[in-house]
């Protein structure tokens, strides 16, 4: 599946999720963001960029990961992203789906 | 496609690892896909909220078909604390949280957690003795109400 955003083609994953992060840029992430009614702070942002080192470092995402991340607590996360934080919060950063069920 | 399940409200009833985890697990997932949850400890359930106990729960080896120890055996003595050694090392290796921390994760992602009152007088428990993230005793009738919208699913565990 392709997607346009921000006026760039992307390929994207059945449920929106991009499908290689060096697509990804600011300008997408606030899109992106947006569809999901959000509008990005710069705590955002930090997650964001947490979550694409995760990713990069090959750590799996989870819930318990955010509670030792050091970067935000989970209350805050669920503030941040509101109706499933790690789903949307990694479709912003454009990064894979987590699969982790915890 | 979105899903039509609102809220999730969990009723345990008993003190095994699997079912407090069976419990857990479903209720931060609904969290996770933006489901509310809640759940009811009643019974044995509340062994998994009383802060002396809740780190102690154990596997059940005794009338557990799925563990393939024979029954004869399971009832050993030491059986179950094995058994639960080794159900922990497997879960601390797909990070799954200690019994404790996956309370204070729910709370932290909103779910709320409940005691039973009739459980509670019965086990002549107090509000010291369960844990610091229960958001209050409810009666049933109480727990009940909390079921307030369409989409709302009620599981016994």
């Amino acid at each position: 599946m392709d997607l346009n955003i921000a006026g760039i083609r992307l390929d994207v994953t059945e449920d929106g999720y991009l499908t290689d992060l060096s697509q990804w840029n600011k300008e997408i992430a606030i899109e992106i963001a947006k569809e999901n009614g959000i509008e990005l702070t710069d705590k955002h942002w930090e997650v964001l960029y947490w979550i694409q080192d995760q990713v990069k470092n090959d750590v799996a995402l989870s819930v318990r990961g955010i509670k030792k991340s050091g970067v935000l607590d989970i209350k805050e996360f669920y503030e941040l992203f509101p109706g499933g934080p790690l789903k949307i919060s990694t479709k912003i950063a454009g990064v894979p789906k987590p699969k982790s069920c915890i | 496609m979105s899903t039509k399940v609102k809220k999730m409200l969990f009723i345990l009833s008993k003190a095994t690892i699997e079912n407090a985890y069976a419990a857990f697990v479903m209720a931060n997932g609904a969290r996770m896909e933006g489901i509310e949850s809640e759940i009811f400890f009643t019974f044995f359930g509340l062994e998994a909220i009383q802060k002396k106990k809740l780190e102690h729960l154990h596997v059940a080896t005794v009338g557990n078909p799925g563990m393939h120890i024979p029954t004869m055996l399971g009832g050993l003595p030491g059986m179950e604390a094995l058994a639960t050694t080794m159900m922990k090392k497997e879960m601390e290796k797909l990070d799954m949280p200690p019994v404790g921390e996956f309370l204070e994760i729910l709370s932290d992602s909103g779910c709320k957690l409940w005691a039973c009152k009739l459980a509670v007088d019965m086990f002549h428990l107090k509000k010291e003795d369960l844990i610091d993230e229960l958001d209050g005793i409810l009666t049933i009738g109480d727990f009940y109400s909390r079921a307030d919208q369409e989409g709302c699913q009620l599981l016994f565990i």
